[in-house]
């Protein structure tokens, strides 16, 4: 809003100098200090990217309308906090982030042609976004031959690695193996029933965790169940958890069959503080939607929770309800989401460079202690060194932490014994 | 597969695989109604019928929040108000939208396919701007909740009954109305000839205007009992469509006793099937079953003899 009223105060010069920077007013309030550091633009671009003496441009590309905003909302949020502050703390070398928000509306050909419109023609230095992997599977040739940076927030199924991108989520082995061990442990489960959404995430991380119960665990899958994603009649596979009796019922059900899942398993009498059930795909925002008397006592297995009990997170959960309202929730994800902006905030100025190439050679070993996770590190594959962790979901919609691994667990994305 | 277990279990395994079907079979029955009086009725291929329902379980969602905070302790029957409220809210909608959209439709059936498609696009928008994408929690009365216990291993979901008792009556009224009324009769007529039933002095319009807003008004009062087992958000309808239609077809578009047969046969076979085999295998050896019976029979399973 007060950018039309400065730009009226401006000469005709200056004005055309700015066409197109939409974050005038707050350059004023930059401190001084931090222009006078700031290193020559012909120094830190020399790949014509748009980066001016004040500015630099990223893009942000989710879903913010379509069947996928429910889930790609609460990123948007989490990516423009983060840009937010890192201004508020002096920007990126010295400049400010600007940012060009893209809707990819839930269709993947959309994101790519998206993906090149910020790239060829807004010339981002970064691009925070995709969700869902067929979305980043559809970004990634973009992101490849014009040479992008992309920042992909969600837990996925691995089996991919590019030069192009930074997965500020799990890969599969890290988000699963560490729970199936806890739980095998605790609760000395043995037998185990798999109950997934028809698609690559979950036939992928069932793969993946059906080799560890067998060979790891020396355990038993006694059922391995497939649904069409927005099936929401689960009564029979129901019917089969209770004829098998197994001691865990381990879950990548996704999107709104979730919530059908969980009330049809409540409605059933399953009750969840006597049947372990582990998902892999429940956060925070899904409980939401599910209702939190349908899943209390569930565990899920995921690298964050609201609830974590950490000085990053006391921050963090209080910004994030300040910007976007007191009634908001912080899943897996948004967390994850939040880390693109600021790794890479941490990458430039340690490659001293916005160039692509340099980000992409000293993205390794880049570390970013104010996670709200706590410490995480950049791998040499471009996956991040992070804890697993298993909470225990509370009748608030909350999760308890219950369990974290000790140190970091490594990303493996194209795990050895699991395909 | 049935070697490890004991004959008790299998016994009342096959009870609860029972209910499972009847509960399924009462989903189809009560998201179709609607349909099957519009579509069925009017002919107008209405494609924006989950939204509809969806208005009608955002609805439900108001009136329990609503009563959560201003009368709580009336909160264990605010159930029966926001089903009342969803059928009026989207029947209100559907008149609406029949005046504005349908009625310059009527000779042109593959043109409403189009419409309200669109519809149903600005309708998801709609809740996206004014709900939020995020999915919202319908919270329900605590006797709502869980399940009968019959014996140790049997247990009867009360949300599952509660579905069923609400199908039988919606089902009745809907006979009642379309076959015994003065109205439904004018209905009828109004649907084998359109000019014929205005030159006897039926007010052609308004019956079509009500017609359309009764099947949205069942619509919302499916939509408001799915917030018990479905999910809450503004692209859940499209959870429901293809199924909709898929029992409204097979039953034979013009005849409501062909929706409930067809409704019975696809959901026993699916959850028959799902027991045996997983849930995707389960949903396509259905579809094959209804595409081949519809090559058979094109018209469906009960269609009405008319003269052509």
């Amino acid at each position: 809003m007060s950018d039309e009223a400065n730009k009226g105060l401006l000469s005709p010069l200056r004005r055309k100098l700015l066409m197109g920077m939409a974050a005038v007013p707050a350059i004023t309030m930059l401190p001084r200090a931090s222009f006078a550091q700031a290193p020559a633009t012909s120094a830190v671009n020399t790949t014509g990217l748009a980066v001016t003496d004040t500015e630099v441009t990223v893009g942000i590309l989710h879903s913010a309308t379509g069947t996928m905003a429910i889930s790609e909302t609460g990123s948007i949020e989490a990516e423009k906090l983060a840009i937010e502050q890192i201004n508020a703390a002096g920007g990126v070398l010295g400049r400010k982030i600007k940012f060009i928000q893209e809707d990819g509306a839930s269709d993947w050909p959309t994101f790519a042609e998206k993906a090149k419109k910020l790239l060829v023609n807004d010339k981002v230095a970064a691009i925070m976004g995709c969700w869902t992997s067929a979305s980043r599977k559809a970004v990634l040739p973009v992101m490849e031959q014009y040479n992008g940076m992309l920042y992909y927030p969600t837990f996925y199924e691995g089996l991919e690695q590019s030069k192009n991108v930074i997965y500020t989520g799990q890969e599969a082995t890290q988000q699963i193996l560490a729970g199936l061990n806890w739980i095998a442990k605790e609760k000395g489960a043995k037998s185990f029933f798999f109950i997934g959404s028809d698609y690559i995430w979950p036939r992928t991380s069932n793969k993946i965790a059906r080799k560890h119960v067998e060979n790891v665990l020396k355990g038993k899958v006694v059922g391995e169940e497939y649904y069409p994603l927005g099936n929401t009649q689960f009564n029979s596979v129901i019917n089969k958890i209770k004829l098998t009796k197994p001691d865990v019922i381990f879950t990548d059900v996704v999107g709104g069959s979730n919530v059908a899942f969980y009330k049809q398993l409540k409605a059933a009498g399953i009750d969840l503080s006597k049947q372990a059930l582990l998902t892999i795909s429940v956060t925070e925002d899904e409980i939401d939607g599910i209702g939190g008397e349908n899943i209390a006592g569930a565990y899920a297995c995921m690298k964050y929770f609201q609830s974590l009990d950490n000085p990053n997170n006391k921050a963090f959960v209080p910004a994030f309800k300040k910007m976007w309202g007191e009634k908001t929730v912080i899943g897996d994800v948004t967390q994850a989401a939040y880390l693109g902006p600021w790794l890479w905030k941490l990458t430039v100025e340690k490659a001293g460079s916005f160039d692509i190439d340099k980000i992409a050679a000293a993205s390794p070993g880049v570390e970013f202690k104010g996670a709200p996770e706590g410490y995480v590190r950049i791998h040499e594959n471009h996956h991040l060194w992070s804890k697993t962790r298993v909470g225990r979901a509370k009748l608030d919609g909350q999760f308890e932490l219950i369990y974290e691994t000790a140190d970091l667990v490594e990303p493996d994305p194209f795990p050895k014994g699991y395909q | 597969m049935f070697g490890d277990y004991s004959l008790g279990d299998l016994g009342s395994i096959f009870v609860m695989q029972g209910f499972a079907g009847l509960i399924l079979f009462s989903v189809y029955v009560l998201m179709a109604l609607g349909l099957a009086i519009i579509f069925g009725q009017m002919g107008v291929i209405n494609m924006a019928h989950g939204e509809f329902m969806i208005l009608g379980a955002y609805v439900t969602w108001m009136t329990s929040n609503f009563f959560q905070n201003y009368l709580p302790s009336l909160f264990s029957g605010y159930f029966f108000l926001a089903m009342i409220l969803a059928f009026v809210a989207s029947g209100a909608l559907g008149m609406l939208v029949e005046w504005v959209l349908i009625r310059h439709l009527y000779k042109r059936p593959l043109d409403t396919l189009l419409a309200t498609w669109g519809l149903s696009l600005m309708l998801q928008q709609a809740y996206r701007s004014v709900f939020g994408a995020r999915e919202v929690g319908v919270e329900l009365p605590q006797w709502m909740l869980g399940s009968l216990h019959v014996t140790d291993s049997i247990e009867v979901p009360i949300n599952g009954v509660f579905v069923m008792c609400l199908t039988v009556l919606i089902t009745i009224a809907v006979a009642y109305v379309m076959y015994k009324s003065r109205w439904g009769r004018q209905v009828r007529a109004v649907v084998q000839n359109r000019i014929m039933a205005g030159a006897v002095g039926i007010n052609t319009e308004k019956v079509d205007r009500y017609t359309f807003g009764l099947g949205c008004g069942i619509a919302g009062v499916a939509g408001s009992a799915f917030t018990m087992i479905g999910s809450t958000g503004p692209t859940s309808g499209q959870l429901y469509i293809v199924d909709t239609f898929l029992v409204v077809v097979f039953g034979g578009a013009a005849s409501l006793i062909g929706t409930i047969a067809s409704a019975f046969s696809i959901s026993q076979t699916q959850s028959t099937l799902e027991f045996f085999m997983s849930g995707s295998m389960a949903k396509v050896l259905t579809l094959l079953a209804v595409v081949g019976i519809l090559m058979l029979r094109p018209q469906g399973l009960f269609a009405l003899k008319v003269r052509k």
